[in-house]
């Protein structure tokens, strides 16, 4: 029984990580119906550079929550801006281009990140320092689930209901949601798409930046290719759920997280990621639409 | 007089500017990870100011670069008339049998003598570069003409590879008997993966393709018994020549010849294929999937069609490549592979026989002689994509499409 | 020919789009050789009713029935849209959907795809038949293309073509198919006067010298009453009229669902 919590509880956790990334894609795809292959080396920068902030604060004497929390925003920041310059650079020109176009560069886009991280900084895994400390009222369960586990869950749920908090009540939110629908519709009644896309991918690349934080110190080591396993296993949960629809990647998030958990720990645990890989073909396949996803027929 | 100058120096002032925020901008978007280079394990901290410089005043003038770019794209006239300039050289290179004709001679004579007058070494990244114009050209009419993006052709490739290997590995089969048999099983493969897969979107077939791209490596990683794991399967045979003993250096020469005849091959089958029933099925399947179906092409099988086709070209080159490197093991046969042949084909320019000959030696070759560029490929091939994409989503060679002369009363139709 | 005989039969055909009830229980006939117009509002479900037929869109409900000459009747209830196409039924779109990077004459030589049969080792060998397959094709294609007046543009990309030009390319296109029923949806959108005039002498010429059946989606008026046998109306996915032209000029629900739409305009 312990041993079956242990693998709920490591699916939950890994779901809330695969959700927070999800959220990115099923955003951008929302709105622009664009698979952002670099949003996985977003996720990837914002780990990275909270390793190189937390290392410089540390160095300085900084410990404890505050160099999470410090680490974390700054990281959120960087990821966000970068997130925002890949969509000036590589998508917006690209607008009214055929659809192969945008997917292409946007592979560019993720390729070039990739190597600009291994080269800029190394190809070797870096440790990365445990932020978030064992709480002690978590001893007793400590077998069964770190605190760092239950830092990630809360946050992704907290996150999770902020955004759509976010997105049904404010303003933009209403833009972004009016944008979904129908860009040149939204356009007429006056929505500033551009700046519409802009704050979606801000956002996106934000929690993609928080989930990177959590998982690298969870985990403690990072390298430059985590993005990209973890983009595509996101991006997997974000169709399973429904493409476009926010409880969906959070609900894809979590079904992904414990497929994987259970079938690495009940099955076998070499053809981790063909299991993931596998069910998002299954899906792709027998139910395209997604769990909470509709079926749309093109207009012709 | 002032003010005559005025509005050209107020442009040049808000050039400057705008090109001054875009340094300042990428200059703190690259701040931690250029500048800043971490090492937990000795808890040191190394600070690269000239980094920061280096991106600061490149940035400064390629974004001088960027939006000149941007706006003669806008505007739209420029590139058609490179696009009208290249037709006219093409046009004239086609009409001319003279020209046409000297040039194919001396080209053939250089492709004689390239491996007596340069040095094996020399000719073994040729044989490379050769792989690779194959594999352009096969991943050319899934991606290039049918319009379907796969991201997935290594996974053809690796089939290939390891259909040779594990049949010289445990029959002893001969390169020769094996080359027919990757090919073919590679299109098996391509079928069965097409079947399920090719009636998605776009955009879904693309990741759909990676992932099974991603399957097939990991299961050899993992399947020990059956593909001997991370270390691979090494002493495969070299191609036999009549059962006589060749050098290692006659080897390369051979396989050498072997590639040009294949290539040869390989352009004459896709350039026959592109101006045939089939080919502009496929290209009409890129151009509009709903008219296409309208005027009663059979999506599916059209596009199984040209998934198999390319995938059986990924398994001859895969066979080549294990007869050449006489070892091979899952690490060869990443995303990575699959993301170079693209960039090859999208270079090249989509469609484009020429196009992904030359997008193949320049993405090759390059890095190879230049080889304090080597270590930045990739890095190259992703900006080069998003570039191209911006800028020129044709490609360095625009397609050219058949054309045909008619004439008056007789309605005969002759293509040239 | 009789021209009693039916083409085209359609009984009850609806479609929802989600809550959107796009067409409601329509019935339509068309005979062979006729020339039928199917008018309306924008909105009114015209287009759609095309894509239904065709098998772009799977109806909620209903029956399509096709009867090609000299052949036993069709359902065209989820059949696929080739296969339509090769059962006899041609169509061009309303927002042209041409094959923009192919040449005029190649996006007229793809159309006959369903008609021809060479394959890849045919391409390959280029062996004799297909080479004859293949200057049959040209051939056939440059007929075509004569016939709506495109000869001058052979070479030419499809999307470098004047408008007006663009949509007789599209009715090439679909004539390639060898169709017995032709489906028009606004051909005649974006013409000028004289171009408009000269694609009446085109349909009353397909209908003339190649047989065909004719259902045509068009606003403009003056085409629709001078070459449709027969008119249809519909407004807001359901059919309000049917008749002569005259009939349809006389009726008062016509009129009614025209004058509330222009004065919502
Ligand atoms: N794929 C689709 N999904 C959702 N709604 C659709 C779809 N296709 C059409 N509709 C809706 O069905 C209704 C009828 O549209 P349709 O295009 O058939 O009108 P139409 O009569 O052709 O108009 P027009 O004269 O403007 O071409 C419209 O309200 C349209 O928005
Ligand atoms: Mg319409």
């Amino acid at each position: 029984m312990d041993y079956f919590l242990e693998l709920f509880l490591g699916g939950l956790t890994r779901g809330s990580i695969y959700a927070l990334i999800a959220l990115g894609y099923t955003m951008v795809y929302g709105i622009i119906e664009l698979i952002n292959f670099a949003h996985g080396e977003v996720y990837m920068i914002g780990a990275f550079t909270a390793l190189i902030v937390a290392s410089v604060l540390s160095l300085m004497g900084m410990s404890g929550f505050s160099l999470l929390i410090l680490a974390g925003l700054i990281a959120v920041i960087y990821a966000s801006a970068y997130g925002y310059t890949i969509e000036k650079v590589a998508y917006k020109p690209l607008r009214q281009a055929p659809r192969l176009s945008p997917l292409i560069s946007a592979i560019g886009m993720s390729i070039f990140l990739q190597n600009y991280v291994l080269l800029s900084q190394t190809s070797d895994f870096l440790s990365f320092p445990a932020l978030i400390e064992e709480f002690e009222f978590m001893e007793p369960v400590s077998h069964i689930m770190r605190s760092s586990e239950l830092v990630i869950v809360l946050t992704t749920a907290v996150v999770t209901a902020l955004l759509t908090l976010f997105i049904k009540f404010s303003r933009i939110g209403k833009a972004m949601r009016a944008t979904a629908q129908d860009k040149t519709m939204a356009m007429l009644l006056g929505v500033n798409v551009n700046r519409v896309i802009s704050v979606t991918f801000i956002i996106g690349s934000g929690l993609a930046a928080v989930g990177g934080v959590l998982i690298s110190s969870h985990i403690g080591q990072i390298n430059f290719y985590i993005g990209f396993i973890a983009g595509i296993k996101a991006f997997t949960a974000a169709v399973l759920g429904g493409i476009g629809s926010i409880p969906g990647a959070v609900l894809g998030g979590l079904v992904l997280g414990w497929t994987e958990s259970f079938a690495t720990g009940y099955v076998s645990s070499d053809y981790e990621d063909v299991f993931a890989f596998g069910l998002l073909v299954f899906i792709l396949i027998f139910r395209p639409a997604g769990i909470l996803g509709r079926t749309t027929s093109e207009k012709v | 007089m002032a003010t005559q100058w005025k509005p050209l120096i107020e442009k040049i002032t808000s050039e400057l500017v705008k090109s001054l925020l875009v340094a300042a901008w990428f200059m703190f978007l690259t701040f931690p990870l250029m500048v800043i280079r971490v090492h937990p394990l000795e808890r040191t901290i190394e600070w690269r100011w000239m980094n920061m410089i280096y991106v600061g005043v490149g940035s400064f003038f390629l974004s001088f670069i960027w939006r000149y770019l941007m706006e003669r794209k806008d505007g739209g006239n420029s590139k058609e008339e490179g696009d009208t300039w290249q037709k006219r050289v093409g046009l004239r290179i086609r009409s001319d049998k003279r020209i046409s004709l000297s040039g194919l001679i001396a080209i053939g004579i250089f492709i004689f003598i390239f491996p007596f007058i340069f040095s094996s070494y020399q000719t073994q990244i040729m044989i490379t570069a050769l792989m690779y114009v194959m594999l352009g050209l096969g991943l050319n009419i899934v991606v290039g003409l049918a319009g379907l993006l796969d991201l997935g052709y290594v996974a053809f490739y690796a089939v290939g590879a390891y259909c040779y290997a594990l049949l010289n590995h445990h029959f002893g089969l001969s390169f020769w008997m094996a080359l027919p048999l990757s090919g073919a099983l590679a299109a098996t493969f391509g079928i069965l993966l097409g079947f399920p897969v090719l009636r998605l979107r776009g955009d879904y077939l693309a990741i759909v393709t990676l992932g099974f791209g991603e399957i097939i490596r990991l299961i050899l990683e993992n399947w020990n018994e059956f593909s001997f794991g991370p270390s691979g399967i090494a002493g495969i045979s070299r191609p036999g020549f009549f059962g006589m003993e060749l050098s290692l250096q006659e080897h390369t020469v051979y396989l050498y010849f072997i590639m040009i005849m294949l290539v040869v091959l390989t352009v004459l089958v896709v350039s026959r294929l592109r101006n045939s029933r089939i080919g502009r099925a496929w290209i009409a399947l890129r151009e509009d999937e709903v008219a296409c179906q309208a005027m009663g092409i059979d999506k599916t099988k059209t596009k199984l069609t040209a998934f198999a086709l390319g995938a059986t070209w990924a398994g001859l080159v895969g066979c080549i490549f294990a007869a050449k490197t006489t070892f091979i093991n899952p690490a060869s046969f990443t995303f990575m592979e699959s993301a170079m042949i693209l960039s090859i084909v999208v270079l090249g320019g989509m469609g484009s026989i020429v196009g992904v000959i030359l997008g193949a030696f320049v993405l090759i070759l390059l890095p190879e002689y230049l080889r304090a560029f080597s270590e930045y490929r990739m890095l190259a091939f992703g900006a080069a994509m998003v570039i191209i994409m911006v800028f020129r989503p044709q490609g360095i060679i625009t397609g050219i499409r058949q054309r045909y002369e008619f004439h008056r009363n007789t309605q005969k139709g002759k293509a040239r | 020919m009789n021209k009693t005989q039916p083409a085209l039969e359609v009984k009850g055909l609806t479609m929802d789009f989600g809550g959107l009830r796009a067409l409601d229980h329509i019935d339509l006939e068309v005979r062979q050789g006729e020339i039928v117009a199917l008018i309306g509002p924008n909105g009114a479900g015209k287009t759609t009713f095309f894509n239904c037929i065709t098998g772009i869109y799977e109806p909620t409900k209903g029956d399509m029935i096709i009867h090609p000459r000299g052949k036993e009747p069709v359902r065209l209830n989820r059949l696929k849209p080739n296969i339509v196409t090769e059962h006899g039924l041609a169509r061009t779109f309303q927002n042209i959907r041409l094959f923009q990077k192919m040449t005029v004459l190649e996006n007229v030589m793809v159309a006959r795809h369903c008609r021809t049969k060479s394959g890849i080792a045919g391409a390959i060998f280029r062996t004799p038949k297909t080479r004859k397959e293949e200057a049959e094709m040209v051939e056939f294609s440059y007929g075509l293309l004569e016939k709506v007046g495109l000869a001058q543009y052979v070479n030419e990309l499809a999307h470098e073509l004047p408008y007006g030009a663009q949509r007789r390319l599209e009715i090439a296109r679909a004539m390639a198919t060898e169709p017995f029923l032709l489906l028009l949806d606004e051909p005649a959108a974006g013409m000028n006067p004289k171009e408009t005039n000269e694609l009446d002498k085109l349909i009353t010429k397909l209908q003339v010298e190649d047989k065909l059946a004719i259902l045509l989606i068009e606003h403009d008026m003056k085409l629709v009453m001078s070459i449709s046998n027969r008119i249809y109306v519909m407004d807001y996915g359901s059919m309000i009229a049917q008749g002569t032209p005259h009939e349809i000029a006389e009726n008062p629900n016509v009129i009614k669902a025209y004058l509330g739409e222009a004065f919502d305009a």
